[in-house]
C-alpha cells in the first residue's frame, strides 16, 4: 500500500503537470468543439443547400476518420504547408475538429426532437433563421441534447490521451516517464484511472444539474 | 368590400411529388376583407393558406402581398412574414416561454421594441383575449382554447396587416370552439384582413365577407356567405354542403 501511495507522492509534479495539461487541453477543446459543433449543426438544419451539404460532408469525413489519423495529419502533414504548429496547438485543433463532428450530430438530433410547428410559428412571426434557432429551437432541444452531449465530452476528455503519442505531456504520457523511473506500471495506471474518474465526476454532476434544471423550465 | 387588394394570388401551382395540390389558383383579398376558405380535407386549403406567407413555397405563379411579390428565403421574407400574422391548428406556442414571453418575443426580437413597451402592449392584448391573469404560466398549463387565444394575441402583437388562420378550431374540444371564434369575430368586426381556413360554417355565415370553396386543389367557387350557403352553383359544393349540413 505504501508503495502504491509513493508512486503518486514521489512524482507529484509529474502527475500535476500531466493532468494539468489534460484539463487545459480538455477545457480549450471543449469550448472549441462546442462552438464549431453547434455551428455545423446549424449548417445541417439550415435552409441553404450548400451549407447542409458542407455540414454533412464534414461529419461523414471527420467522424469516420480515426482520431490518431487526425492527429497525425495535423502534426506531420500540416507543417509541410509551412504552417508552424506547437504540439499542444496541434492537439487542441485535432480534438476540436474531431469532436465537433460528434457534437454536430447531437445538435441535429436535438433539433429534430423539437416539433416542427415551433420553428414554423417562429418563422411566421418574422424571426430570422439564426433567431429561430437561438430563441426557439435550441433552448427546447437542449433538454434532449444534455445526456449525449456529456457522453461526447467525456469521450473527448479521455481522447486527450492520444496527444501523448504526439509529444504532448498530458496524463496519457505519464506511464512512459514513470517507466524510466522504474515505477511499477500497474500502480501508475491505477493512479491515472483514478485521476480520470476524479476529472469526469464533475461532468456527471453537471449533467444531472442541467437535466434537472431544464426539466422544470417548462 | 371594394378596397384595394392586399393579397393577390395569380396562377399559383404547387405539387407534393406527383400530387397537384394547388391548380392554377387565382385569389384576391381586399384590405379589411374576411375570406373564409372551406372544402373537403385534402382539397389544398391549408396549403393555400400557408403559401401566403411562404411557409409552403409554390412551384409556379405569383403571390403578391401589399404590392410586393413574396421574396425568397432571407431577411426580406422574414420582414414580410412579420406583417402577416398566422394562427395554427396546433397553436404552436413556444413551449419553453411563458404566455407573456410568447406574446413579447416577436415585437422585441423582430421589431427591436423596448421590452417595457412590448410588455405593456402584450398585456393589453392578453386582456383583450381574456388571458391576462395567466400571463406568467407556461403554454402546457393552459387549455386548448386559452392557448389558441394566446396564439391570436401573439400574432396581433406584431400589428400585422393581415391574419391567416389555418383551421384554428379543429384541434379544440367542442366547448372551447366558441371562445376562439368570439375573438376572431371581434377582429373581423374591427376591420382586420383575414383569411380563415375552417370547418366552422357558423363563423363563415356570420363573419365572412366572402366564402371560397376549394376541392381537389382547385378554387371551385366563391360567393358571399348568404349566396353560397343558399345557392351553391357547383355540384362539388352542393355535395359538400349536403354532407355537412344534414346533421
Amino acid at each position: 500500500m505504501t508503495e502504491f501511495l509513493h508512486v503518486l507522492t514521489d512524482h507529484w509534479s509529474l502527475f500535476g503537470k500531466g493532468f494539468g495539461n489534460t484539463v487545459k487541453l480538455f477545457l480549450i477543446a471543449a469550448v472549441g468543439s462546442l462552438l464549431l459543433g453547434v455551428l455545423l449543426g446549424a449548417f445541417r438544419v439550415s435552409p441553404i443547400p450548400a451549407l447542409r451539404w458542407f455540414g454533412a460532408t464534414y461529419v461523414n469525413i471527420v467522424r469516420n476518420t480515426p482520431l490518431t489519423l487526425v492527429f497525425a495529419f495535423l502534426v506531420f502533414a500540416v507543417p509541410k504547408l509551412d504552417v508552424d504548429f506547437e504540439y499542444f496547438t496541434a492537439a487542441f485543433v485535432a480534438l476540436t475538429v474531431y469532436t465537433a463532428a460528434f457534437i454536430c450530430e447531437v445538435v441535429r438530433a436535438g433539433v429534430n426532437t423539437v416539433p416542427p410547428g415551433q420553428a414554423e410559428a417562429a418563422r411566421a412571426l418574422g424571426l430570422t433563421f439564426a433567431q429561430v434557432l437561438t430563441q426557439v429551437v435550441l433552448p427546447q432541444a437542449l433538454r434532449s441534447m444534455v445526456p449525449p452531449l456529456m457522453s461526447v465530452l467525456i469521450a473527448m476528455l479521455k481522447n486527450t490521451t492520444v496527444a501523448a503519442g504526439f509529444s504532448v505531456l498530458e496524463a496519457g504520457a505519464i506511464p512512459a516517464y514513470m517507466a524510466e523511473f522504474g515505477e511499477p506500471q500497474f500502480y501508475v495506471l491505477l493512479w491515472i484511472a483514478i485521476g480520470f474518474l476524479v476529472l469526469i465526476t464533475p461532468l456527471v454532476l453537471l449533467q444531472r444539474f442541467l437535466e434537472r434544471k431544464l426539466a422544470v423550465a417548462r | 368590400m371594394t378596397g384595394e387588394a392586399l393579397i393577390v394570388l395569380e396562377n399559383v401551382n404547387k405539387w407534393f411529388g406527383p400530387l397537384h395540390v394547388l391548380q392554377d389558383v387565382d385569389l384576391s383579398v381586399a384590405r379589411g376583407e374576411v375570406v373564409v376558405v372551406i372544402g373537403p380535407s385534402g382539397s389544398g386549403k391549408s396549403t393555400l393558406c400557408r403559401a401566403i406567407n411562404r411557409l409552403e413555397p409554390i412551384d409556379s405563379g405569383s403571390i403578391t402581398f401589399d404590392g410586393r411579390k413574396l421574396p425568397a428565403e432571407g431577411r426580406a421574407l422574414a420582414r414580410l412574414r412579420s406583417e402577416v400574422g398566422m394562427v395554427f391548428q396546433s397553436f404552436n406556442l413556444f413551449a419553453h416561454k411563458t404566455i407573456l414571453q410568447n406574446v413579447m418575443l416577436g415585437p422585441v426580437k423582430v421589431r427591436g421594441e423596448k421590452p417595457a413597451a412590448a410588455r405593456e402592449r402584450a398585456m393589453s392584448l392578453l386582456e383583450r383575449v381574456g388571458i391576462a391573469s395567466q400571463a406568467d404560466k407556461f403554454p402546457a398549463q393552459l387549455s386548448g382554447g386559452q392557448q389558441q387565444r394566446v396564439a391570436i394575441a401573439r400574432a396581433l402583437a406584431m400589428q400585422p396587416k393581415a391574419l391567416l388562420f389555418d383551421e384554428p378550431t379543429s384541434a379544440l374540444d367542442p366547448e372551447m370552439v366558441g371562445e376562439v371564434l368570439d375573438v376572431m369575430t371581434s377582429l373581423a368586426k374591427d376591420g382586420m384582413t383575414m383569411v380563415v381556413v375552417t370547418h366552422e360554417m357558423g363563423f363563415a355565415r356570420h363573419a365572412a365577407h366572402r366564402v371560397v370553396f376549394m376541392a381537389d386543389g382547385q378554387l371551385v367557387e366563391q360567393a358571399s356567405p348568404a349566396e353560397f350557403f343558399a345557392n351553391p352553383k357547383s355540384d362539388r359544393a352542393k355535395d359538400f354542403l349536403s354532407k355537412i349540413l344534414t346533421h
